[in-house]
């Protein structure tokens, strides 16, 4: 099965409570990393401002940061290659990607006015 | 005379003492006189400072630092100095150390400002307690281990919920927690539940709640007592510090006024305090440093005589002078900043009123928690707007909001942990900026006057994530109206004056400093400093206000020669300033008191 690596922005919480707006697109992200790890999947979520080191040690998502700057982030790599950058992927998408069976996509909130809240 | 020969707080004394209280109650001073008490009686003691003023050392004329250091002075006392500011930099060097040069340097930047936020400073301290709430070989042989802190209950219930903890330093790989700081802890999963275990143990720890003879300070007390009792912390003790003696009230007429009001506070002590063992100790007459000091401190003894206090008179500029450089710009966001208890919505109240009186349109927003000041208010002069937001309400709206909406798919566990995340600190600050933004555009045409501002910290990441720059933009909702971005408005002193709010006192000083240093950060330079219910500026007769004034100059010259590019001393009211005539008064009694000593 195909291993997932999330490469997140500089969150204090994965919940992304800590903005002006809470990030819609970073809870159900979560909850869908939790469905799909549920399902069998391996996903890995690296934060930014917890584990710089995974970032620099990754050449790939070293590369992309330098080019693009943080906004390239969230980075997914999908057995090592980029998949997606810029947004979190739908549980559509993670499934493709896990191979899993296609569920049906929750219908989706229009994502917040904020990228992701970042305190602490 | 308050005579209390031992302390009731030190009775059947634990091994755990944990004293704590706002900046500036005394915390520090009631637990190196603690430490003296108990080793004298023949105990072992460690004394831990986490002080940022740690004069601990300087107490016992030796040099003490990071290390457990024994107190030559007092035989069975050692002691130990945490810098947490240096902890938490420690910490932070752990993280982005090994990928500086590595990652681009905005990046490094943003990693580096995301953890440099309040809780990963409690965080890192926590850390560095750990081993002390252990049993290690480091503290085995002491009988009492005293704090002269405590963490919050935010803090420990984070390190509770196994939810924060998933996949984190077991697994050596974060699941994205909300715990940021905790991926910098060195320290594994089962020490920091040890320390917890260890704290919520009433047979092991004792919680010293320190408070002044203030309806504020009592009531900030009440709110660590609950929070800190829901999670274990049972066993505690309340100690009221620095009450002013009876005798005093009887030599001049604001000896007596204090007397009047910290009497009337403590007939009001918060419901929930009540029961507690209590302990009331009388303001000192002496500094408390040295040994025989510290001695004293539960001891009464005769005011030392010989001292010149006569020179203790602040020759300070008015508030009407600052109100001067405000009211020039004709409109603008005047914000004042500083720790909860300093006065900043009386100040704040004022200056408005000053404003208004002079013709100028303004608008007072403040988040006192009791409405008399807001509502006395209304209405009482034309031209100025008064309204007010309630932080409880508005926090709770805004958890309520995030949980209903966006926690709704979450599991339990996922559930508690975005709650937790709901009551940190930085939460009710956004929620409570959030609301008063509605009212910041109105800065453009008229004075907008708020008693609260949001810290540099979260400035920085807001800004950061562009968001607060959306919800003005949201906010202002395609009326065609030209803005600078917000942070542009704030950082500019034509628009936005930041006045900190302190006390002339060591910590509260040391406090104010560290505020202003993280809006400096975020390119914020205060425009001025107000130094509030300054004894110095009162002219007070009794002697024992006096020496009070004249430990005052000492941290106003600070302020002035370290801190302020412009100042203001405001003195010690006989009377709280309520109502507009009051409040004039207030502006009136500071010239007054200026002038009289020029």
């Amino acid at each position: 099965m195909a291993s997932i690596h999330v490469f997140d922005p500089s969150l204090c919480c994965s919940s992304g409570v800590c903005g002006v707006d809470v990030d819609q697109a970073l809870v159900t992200f979560a909850a869908d990393v939790e469905w799909a790890k549920t399902q069998g999947a391996s996903v890995d979520r690296f934060n930014l401002a917890q584990q710089p080191l995974a970032f620099a040690q990754n050449e790939i998502v070293k590369g992309v940061l330098e080019r693009a700057g943080q906004e390239a982030l969230p980075l997914i790599l999908v057995d090592g290659e980029i998949a997606l950058a810029g947004r979190y992927p739908k549980r559509s998408e993670l499934a493709r990607w896990a191979g899993l069976a296609t569920p049906a996509d929750p219908a989706t909130q229009a994502s917040g006015c904020c990228s992701g809240g970042r305190c602490c | 005379m308050i005579d209390t020969p031992t302390p009731r707080f030190l009775e059947h004394a634990p091994r755990f003492l944990f004293f704590t209280g706002k900046g500036g109650v005394g915390k520090t001073s009631i637990a190196c006189a603690s430490a003296i008490e108990l080793a004298g009686a023949g105990s072992k003691v460690l004394l831990v400072s986490t002080d940022p003023a740690s004069n601990v050392g300087q107490v016992f004329g030796v040099a003490i630092g990071n290390h457990i250091t024994p107190i030559p002075a007092v035989s069975n006392l050692f002691a130990l100095e945490i810098d947490p500011e240096e902890a938490a930099s420690a910490y932070r060097e752990r993280l982005v150390g090994p990928v500086r040069g590595v990652l681009p340097d905005d990046v490094v930047k943003g990693i580096e400002e995301s953890l440099s936020g309040a809780c990963t400073t409690e965080i890192a301290a926590f850390d560095e307690f750990t081993a002390l709430l252990t049993d290690s070989d480091l503290t085995r042989e002491y009988d009492h281990i005293l704090f002269d802190t405590a963490p919050t209950g935010h803090t420990i219930r984070l390190l509770q919920l196994p939810g924060a903890w998933s996949g984190f330093l077991e697994a050596g790989k974060g699941d994205a927690s909300c715990l940021g700081p905790l991926a910098g802890l060195d320290k594994q999963r089962i020490q920091y539940k040890a320390a917890v275990d260890a704290l919520a143990d009433a047979a092991r720890t004792r919680l010293v709640l320190v408070a002044r003879a203030q309806q504020a300070s009592l009531r900030e007390v009440a709110r660590t007592h609950q929070e800190l009792a829901a999670i274990g912390l049972t066993r505690q003790h309340l100690v009221i510090n620095g009450i002013l003696p009876p005798a005093e009230a009887s030599t001049d007429p604001l000896a007596a006024a204090i007397h009047r009001r910290e009497q009337a506070a403590l007939a009001a002590v918060p419901e929930v305090l009540r029961d507690l063992p209590r302990d009331e100790l009388a303001l000192k007459p002496f500094d408390l440093v040295g040994l025989d000091a510290l001695r004293g401190l539960f001891h009464d003894q005769p005011m030392p005589d010989g001292d010149d206090t006569s020179a203790a008179t602040a020759d300070a500029p008015a508030l009407a002078e600052l109100v001067d450089g405000i009211a020039v710009d004709g409109h603008g966001l005047v914000m004042l900043m500083g720790k909860g208890g300093v006065g900043k919505t009386t100040l704040a109240a004022a200056i408005a009123v000053e404003l208004a009186s002079r013709g100028l349109p303004v608008h007072l927003t403040t988040s006192d928690p009791a409405a008399h000041l807001a509502e006395a208010l209304d209405g009482a002069l034309p031209g100025l707007e008064v309204s007010r937001i309630d932080p409880h309400i508005e926090t709770e709206r805004y958890r309520q909001n995030v949980l209903v909406t966006k926690g709704k798919d979450l599991d339990n566990q996922g559930r508690a942990l975005l709650e937790e995340d709901l009551r940190s600190p930085c939460t009710e600050e956004i929620a409570v900026f959030q609301a008063f933004s509605r009212i910041i555009r109105e800065a453009g045409r008229k004075f907008v006057v708020m008693d609260t501002a949001p810290t540099g910290h979260t400035l920085l990441l807001l800004d950061a994530t562009g968001a607060y720059h959306r919800e003005i933009a949201r906010q202002m909702g395609g009326k065609g109206m030209n803005f600078t971005t917000p942070m542009m408005q704030l950082q500019n002193p034509k628009q936005t004056k930041v006045l900190i709010v302190t006390l002339a006192e060591t910590t509260p000083v040391l406090e104010a400093a560290a505020l202003q240093s993280d809006l400096r950060r975020a390119g914020i330079e205060p425009w001025a400093w107000i130094i509030n219910n300054s004894v110095a500026a009162a002219n007070a007769g009794s002697p024992l206000l006096r020496r009070r004034a004249t430990n005052e100059l000492r941290e106003i010259e600070a302020v002035v020669n370290e801190h302020a590019s412009r100042h203001a001393v405001v003195p010690l009211l006989e009377y709280e300033p309520i109502g507009a005539d009051r409040l004039r008064e207030m502006i009136a009694a500071t010239s007054l008191a200026a002038g009289s000593v020029a």
